[in-house]
């Protein structure tokens, strides 16, 4: 309905902020538990990320 | 030939497909109804709650192919492999902004397919007509590409192939044919148990025995676990375009649609990402692949990497479990598409134009024959054309989706688009972007724009959309200026809130919590 609250859709903006520009995280360190920073930032982008829509889904509610 | 069989394997694998086979004819009585009517075989009566669809949008999007062909591209070309991994993030949002307006407004008015909608918004049966084609023709090579993941592990037990595909191919199309989406959903249960145990199997013992996951990460050459500088543009682009081209698939419409509220939809946008991790950590299994020296085959090139690697880790009889999981995680997409490809042929082609005045009985008959004919057509091509037209058509497919972008999303937000536009711009969408395909001979997703270097190698589909949109707008303009003016098709409450007209459904699902009602 139109009179949902509209400012939480902010954070769906956030995962394509993060995301969006691979310069900012295609690189080895710092590694975790080894793992290349690559690999585990978008790891904890996948929890992140629901936790955007979760929230949002939420907030609206 | 049959000396190379795994009989352990094999054994486990059989004993899968039975208990498959059961289930997916069996779901006909969950819920028992008529199940001559196409809301009911095609969508289940749109009666899904929170849990059911969740393993059913899941086991249909999460598909076998994905789980064999992105460890394979990890395992071939390293760190842009993990493109599955934001595509897989943003898509979410994406899916929270659109799909419950279109789910609310399929639901009022008795939409089953996107093309339902796009016919009512601009009031155009020709629209619509394209939009169900572009459907239709982008799953076929997906649904074949279900059937080239089973043949992959048929291949690793070392069963003649041909001959067991077709066995795969009865228990699909029977259980399809019979049950409906109720088929699939409930399969998408038993897909899902072994799938979950695979894997976490998978990502806890092999990095055990080989050394750890740092050991992994620090003997692969160096960099193949990252993104070169010069990848950043197609890495972004594409795995934002295939972001905004998932949910305009007709298999993802459906598994939608088949929801029972809008609460369902949106709770499920926030809970599907789960998938998307456990895809990351199939994703990893092409590094391990690389670790412990799999080699790519004559027939499957890297594509055998997931198989393999697994036959060389686990005894035979847990490879077969695997495997099973594999071919499972085949079969419940490949029946939600071939359903929603029969769907857009029996709503937007048959009614449309050939029987207008066809019964809903009538409808569910023609889309249990086309999703047969669908899946026939899928089998004969993985069989007789070589594999990699099958995958090159799977990859324009995805071009080809994303070009009804304007017509099925954008049309959920604004009245300011007008059809001769939508269709112009959604032809020149087709048109470039199978010209940019060709140039570079399927031999990838990306192209250099102009020659302009790395930063304008960009994913085709996204440059062809950013051009369909383009043109949607300028026509748009220019029918105002001949005198056009936005109408409203489809009255805004529509879109926001349950109408009364239709009586409401009664849950079909395993959580109580949503049974009691919304």
């Amino acid at each position: 309905m139109s009179t949902r609250r509209r400012w939480p859709l902010v954070f769906l903006l956030l995962p394509f902020v993060a995301l969006l520009y691979p310069p900012w995280y295609a690189h080895v360190s710092p590694t975790l538990w080894g793992i290349p920073f690559f690999v585990w930032y978008q790891f904890l982008w996948v929890i992140l990320g629901a936790a955007c829509t979760g929230l949002t889904y939420l907030l609206r509610e | 030939m049959l000396a190379s069989v795994e009989w352990g394997a094999l054994s486990v694998f059989i004993v899968i497909g039975g208990l498959v086979t059961v289930t997916g004819i069996v779901a006909a009585r969950w819920r028992r109804a008529k199940l001559d009517n196409l809301e009911e075989w095609g969508l289940a009566g749109r009666r899904f709650g929170t849990v059911v669809t969740w393993f059913l949008v899941g086991g249909d999007l999460y598909t076998a192919y994905t789980f064999v062909a992105v460890p394979a591209l990890v395992f071939g070309k390293g760190g842009i492999g993990l493109f599955a991994i934001p595509y897989t993030i943003v898509v979410y949002p994406i899916v929270l902004l659109t799909m419950p307006r279109l789910w609310q407004v399929a639901r009022n008015r008795g939409y089953v397919t996107g093309s339902d909608f796009v016919r009512d918004r601009f009031d155009s049966r020709f629209l619509a007509l394209m939009v169900a084609l572009t459907g239709i023709v982008a799953t076929m090579p997906y649904i074949a590409l279900q059937m080239y993941g089973i043949e992959v592990v048929l291949a690793q037990m070392g069963v003649p192939v041909d001959a067991s595909l077709w066995v795969a191919f009865a228990i699909l199309a029977v259980f399809t044919y019979v049950s409906g989406l109720r088929a699939p959903a409930l399969l998408a249960l038993v897909k899902d148990a072994i799938i979950w145990v695979t894997v976490l199997v998978c990502v806890i013992y092999i990095p055990i025995r080989l050394g750890g996951y740092g050991t992994i990460f620090r003997k692969l050459p160096a960099g193949t676990a990252t993104l070169p500088g010069t990848s950043s543009a197609a890495y972004a682009s594409l795995f934002f375009g295939s972001a905004l081209a998932l949910f305009l698939y007709p298999h993802a419409l459906t598994g939608v649609f088949s929801a029972q509220s809008q609460k369902v939809v949106k709770r499920n946008a926030a809970l599907l990402p789960a998938y998307s991790f456990l895809l990351g950590l199939i994703a990893l299994l092409g590094f391990m692949a690389i670790v412990a020296g799999v080699k790519p085959s004559a027939k499957f090139g890297g594509n055998v990497a997931v198989p393999a690697l697994i036959d060389k880790m686990f005894p035979s009889g847990f490879a077969g479990f695997a495997f099973a999981a594999i071919a499972v995680g085949a079969l419940v997409p490949a029946s939600v598409m071939s359903i929603a490809a029969a769907n857009l042929f029996s709503r937007n082609v048959w009614r449309d134009f050939i029987r207008r005045h066809a019964e809903p009985r009538e409808e569910a008959l023609v889309s249990r024959v086309v999703s047969l004919l669908v899946k026939v057509g899928a089998l004969v091509f993985i069989l007789y054309l070589p594999t990699t037209d099958v995958i090159n058509f799977q990859l324009a497919g995805g071009v080809w989706i994303l070009q009804t972008l304007p017509a099925v999303l954008f049309s959920l937000y604004t009245r300011w688009l007008n059809r001769w536009a939508v269709l112009a711009g959604w032809a020149v969408g087709m048109g470039w972007g199978t010209y940019m395909l060709a140039k570079i001979h399927f031999a990838g997703s990306a192209y250099d724009l102009g020659g302009l270097g790395s930063h304008w190698t960009w994913y085709i589909g996204l440059y062809a959309v950013l051009a369909n949109v383009v043109v949607v707008a300028v026509g748009t303009a220019l029918a105002y200026l001949l005198g056009w003016r936005p109408r409203t098709t489809i009255a805004e409450a529509e879109y926001e809130e349950q109408l009364t007209s239709r009586p409401p459904t009664e849950p079909l699902d395993l959580d109580p919590q949503t049974a009691e009602g919304v």
